[in-house]
Order: structure tokens, then sequence, then C-alpha cells
């Protein structure tokens, strides 16, 4: 695999930040996107723009076309059963939150509980919050070990009679820690609870295969791989897409509408309401084609190879701590620096162009458990080669220095 | 723009070496502060005289080193101020920040001058800008006795 031909494909990587060449190390808050995407974008509104499934006329029969075929492309992607499983949202915050909300709505009542682990991004405990505050849920909280690896034993001590749903992350935006979600999944399922995976993190870093972990929920954004902002995926089992109640309401998603009684669409528009986000969605299809031409296999293992060679360096950084060691990680490294801040670290490194996130990247249960108010963070995309690895440790070396550090 | 010019000596010394930090006795205003964005936290304790005299300024809490360094240099100029020359050099510091504005105020000599002074290149770094500023809202907040906790993402 030919990385700087990989890298060529991507537009931003030509400009210069602060008059440098840019180090983009923030690929878990937001990966860049290759021109196909952006191009499909720009021809779509230039040459075939219409909005979808409304109008007879031909642009609008192509535009619906188009759109579906997207969702042919995504069941495929995670190897989801039907297209009918696959529901185009804003983006992964989103799907949880319809989740929440509709299986809250039909299922949840006072006293029943939710688990969840300390992993968890807000985006995975926020939308659980509200049936606290509405139903009078019970959240609970899977521990972590000292690694960052979530401890099955204590997560399945915490299952009983009223554990009503599990919602768990596939992969830590702070540790990578990859989170045996099948063996969650296989724990729950005995005891008939169902499963919501946040796969937020593992989609641009992982083979997705929804059929195989048997998840009942998935929710993914498609600005993390290599997509447009605006598009989200929830992949649901049918069952539950025909069971639970529809979410927003609106056009698009109405069978019949009197003054008396209303009745719902069919799958999978029952949970698209109003006009989707059309050009996104269908630019989005180049970004699954995108994944493809690189390669899952490929894609993992240019970036366990990139994610050791940075864990190597950094480790012989003096006053360096990386955070958690997980028993199985993917490209993102959190780390500290004794006697500096993340956001001074960040604001420094900014200055190379080398672009990474401080604080407590959206995760303040995590970074309580590990005392710890922020962190800076690392994340790889396809695009990262070991000469941005060696950039970062040089501009880290120039933040102990500006710091006066020994 | 130099980096040096955000991270000039002082600051990374007052960054370090916090002054007024811990809670002071016999305070009689408190404020806490928040910033969303990055989890950091400051508590202001102020302690105001019968004459109105902040008589006592100190704070606890975490940052980076252009918060810790606004923060105790703050707690060094305003201490021994009375209450309108404390908002005073509030308004002037805030104001120097935002819009770049020079420190004309004739309440702090030429020493404390170059300290307040030495934050204005956060100006340049606008996402740094709520670093700087949080303490010295958290200060008003405390001054003015408001019972809500200081965001800043609420003020500007």
């Amino acid at each position: 695999m030919n990385i700087e031909n990989i890298k060529s494909q991507f537009p931003i990587f030509s400009k210069k930040i602060n008059g440098k060449q840019l180090v983009y190390l923030d690929s878990s808050n937001s990966s860049q996107k290759p021109a196909s995407v952006i191009n499909r974008l720009d021809s779509f509104y230039k040459n075939e723009f219409s909005n979808i499934g409304r109008s007879i006329h031909s642009l609008s029969v192509n535009a619906t076309n188009k759109f579906d075929e997207t969702r042919m492309s995504v069941k495929k992607f995670i190897n989801a059963n039907s297209k009918e499983e696959i529901i185009f949202t804003k983006n992964a915050t989103e799907s949880i939150n319809l989740v929440a909300s509709t299986f809250g709505q039909q299922n949840i009542k006072t006293g029943d509980e939710i688990l969840i682990t300390e992993l968890e991004h807000h985006s995975n405990y926020v939308p659980w919050h509200y049936l606290r505050e509405n139903k009078g849920a019970v959240i609970k909280f899977a521990p972590i070990n000292d690694d960052g690896d979530i401890v099955i034993s204590e997560l399945e001590k915490l299952i009983n009679s009223k554990t009503k749903i599990i919602a768990v992350t596939h992969l830590s935006n702070v540790t990578g820690t990859i989170v045996p979600v099948k063996e969650i999944i296989d724990i729950a399922h005995k005891k008939n609870i169902p499963v919501l995976v946040d796969g937020c993190q593992s989609a641009p870093h992982l083979k997705i295969d929804v059929k195989d972990l048997d998840c009942d929920f998935y929710a993914i954004s498609g600005h993390k791989v290599y997509g447009p902002t605006g598009v989200g995926i929830l992949y649901a089992k049918k069952k539950w897409l025909e069971q639970l109640p529809p979410y927003m309401g609106g056009g698009g998603m109405i069978s019949e509408v009197k003054k008396d009684k209303i009745t719902y669409a069919q799958l999978p528009e029952k949970y698209e309401a109003g006009t989707m986000p059309t050009a996104e969605v269908i630019a989005f299809n180049e970004s699954i084609k995108f994944m493809e031409s690189v390669g899952i296999e490929n894609l993992v293992s240019h970036e366990r190879e990139l994610t050791n060679y940075a864990l190597e360096k950094l480790k012989t950084i003096n006053s360096v701590c990386i955070v958690g060691n997980p028993k199985n990680k993917a490209g993102v490294i959190s780390f500290t620096i004794k006697g500096v801040h993340p956001h001074d670290i960040a604001t420094i490194l900014d200055e190379d162009a080398v672009a990474i996130r401080a604080g407590h990247h959206c995760c303040q249960i995590l970074h309580e458990k590990l005392k710890l108010n922020a962190t800076a963070r690392v994340s790889f995309g396809i695009y990262n080669t070991k000469e941005d690895v060696d950039i970062l440790c040089k501009a880290i070396e120039n933040c102990r220095k500006v710091f006066n550090l020994k | 723009m130099d980096l040096k010019e955000l991270y000039q000596d002082i600051i990374l010394e007052h960054g370090k070496s916090p002054r007024n930090y811990g809670k002071c006795l016999g305070y009689n205003h408190n404020a806490i502060g928040h910033n969303p964005l990055c989890g950091d936290q400051v508590h202001v304790y102020l302690k105001l005289n019968q004459k109105k005299m902040v008589e006592e300024l100190t704070f606890e809490g975490s940052g980076c080193a252009i918060s810790i360094a606004s923060t105790s240099i703050m707690t060094e100029l305003v201490k021994g101020k009375s209450f309108q020359t404390a908002k005073k050099i509030v308004a002037e510091f805030l104001s120097m920040i935002k819009t770049g504005s020079k420190i004309a105020t004739k309440d702090l000599n030429e020493d404390q001058k170059i300290k307040i002074m030495s934050l204005s290149g956060v100006k340049q770094y606008p996402m740094r800008v709520k670093c700087a500023t949080l303490s010295w809202h958290t200060l008003v907040s405390a001054m003015d006795k408001k019972i809500d906790d200081v965001n800043t993402e609420v003020v500007d």
C-alpha cells in the first residue's frame, strides 16, 4: 500500500498551515476528505440536484436512486441483513438519541436500569441521562481497570432483571481501547437484553460486521469515515425498527395523514423525517468506495504499525505519560506531559502545524476516573505516516523547550 | 505569531509558581468558574473589608499555564485595591484581551502594567482567550455575589 499515493488524494495536504506542511493527528475528531467525496458533492449540486422521493421528474428519480445506492453500500459495508435496517441520521449522536428516545419511550419505566461504561463519550451517556431525568431510570457504569480495559466480570455483575439495555462503545476515543463488544453482546443476549454499540470511532478503524456481532443497534458518524459532515448512520435490527415508535415527525415518514389519524411509512423512511442531507448521503457513497479501495485489512495494519511506532517513540521522551495500556488498541493515543497542560501542548504543537486535540474529549466520566482534568490526544487516519510521528515528537521536544523542562 | 510572545517568562513563572493560591481566611465572597471545553475550573475567594477594599484575594483550581498565570497575576494586581478600582482593572484587562486596547489606568504602577500586559499576546490565539479571562469573569461574579457559577460558554 502506497500511503503517499493515498495522501495525495486528500486536497488539504497540499495546503500549508502556519507556513508548514500539515500534520493532521485529529482524525478521531473528524477525518479529512478525499477529492472523490468533495467532487461528488460539487458535481451533485452542479448537475444533479433535486430532493428525493417526492417528485416524478427525472432529476428526482436520479437523486432518489443515488441516495438508495449509498444505503445499499452501507448495508454491504457493515454486513447488515437488509437496507431497511440502515437509517440515515445527522451523526452518531443523533443515532443514539433516536434509540434512547424511542426505546426509552416504549420500554423504560421508573427503576429500570441502563448499563453503560466508564469509557463512553458524552453522546452515549447524555441521551440515556434524559431517561433518568424523565422516566426515573437508573444508569450504571461498568468500570475500567488501570489499563483502560472494561472489566467484563464486573460488567456482568451489574446486569440484573432490571437491566433493559446495554450501551457500549466499540473503541474508546481516549485510550484507543478496542472493546470486546461481541463478548458483551453474547452475555447480554443470554439474558434477553439488547445492546447498542457506539461505533463512532470503530467504523474508520476496524472491520464492522453487525451480523457477526449480533448487536441490536450500531451508530456511525459519516464525517469520521472520510465522509461529509451531516451524515450519520443507525443500524438497527429490523424487529426493533418495526416495533419502536417513530422518532421525528414530518414529511416523508408518513403513510397517510388524516385529521384524526396518522399512519407511518415503511422502513427505512419511517425514521427519516423531512428533507435529508441528500448531497452528503450521496457523496458518502464515495467515502465507502474510498475505504474499500484502500482495503480495511490494509488500513488496520497500517494504523497498527503507526500506533506501535508512535508509542515506542513517545515513551522515549522524558516526562511524557501515555494514558492507558489496553490489551487491544487502535490508532488513538492520549498522553500528558508532566508540567505542561494539554491546552498549552496543543497551542505549541499547532505552531509546527501539528494538529492534535486537547481537553477531556467529551469523556469527563473517564477523565474523572483517570484523575486527569485533560489530556492531549493524537489520532491517526489512513493518510498518516511515520514521518508525521517524527514531526510530532520534534514538536513535543519544542514544547518541553518552551517550558524549560529538563 | 511568535510563541515567545504568548509564553513569556513571566507567564511561565506564574504558571509554575502561582501567587495567592489556596483559600484565604475570612473570605466573604467567592465564585466558581468553569471552562467546559477543557474541564478546567477556578474557585476565587475574596475578602472585602468594611471600606469595600479587597483585603484578600486567592484562588484554587487547575488549568493551563495561561489560565494559572492570568489568575495569579490578577490576584496580585487586584489585592489591596478598592472595589471600584478593582472593577476598573478587570474591565481594562478584558478590553485588552478582546480588542487589544492599552492599559491606561493610573491605579497600576509600571511594574504592574508590565505584568498585566504580558498576557496581551493571548489576543492572537482566539482559542485561548477563555483560558486567560475565566478567572477575571469569576472575580467579577464573586464581587457581585452572583449566585450562578461562571461558565466560559456563557460569558463573552
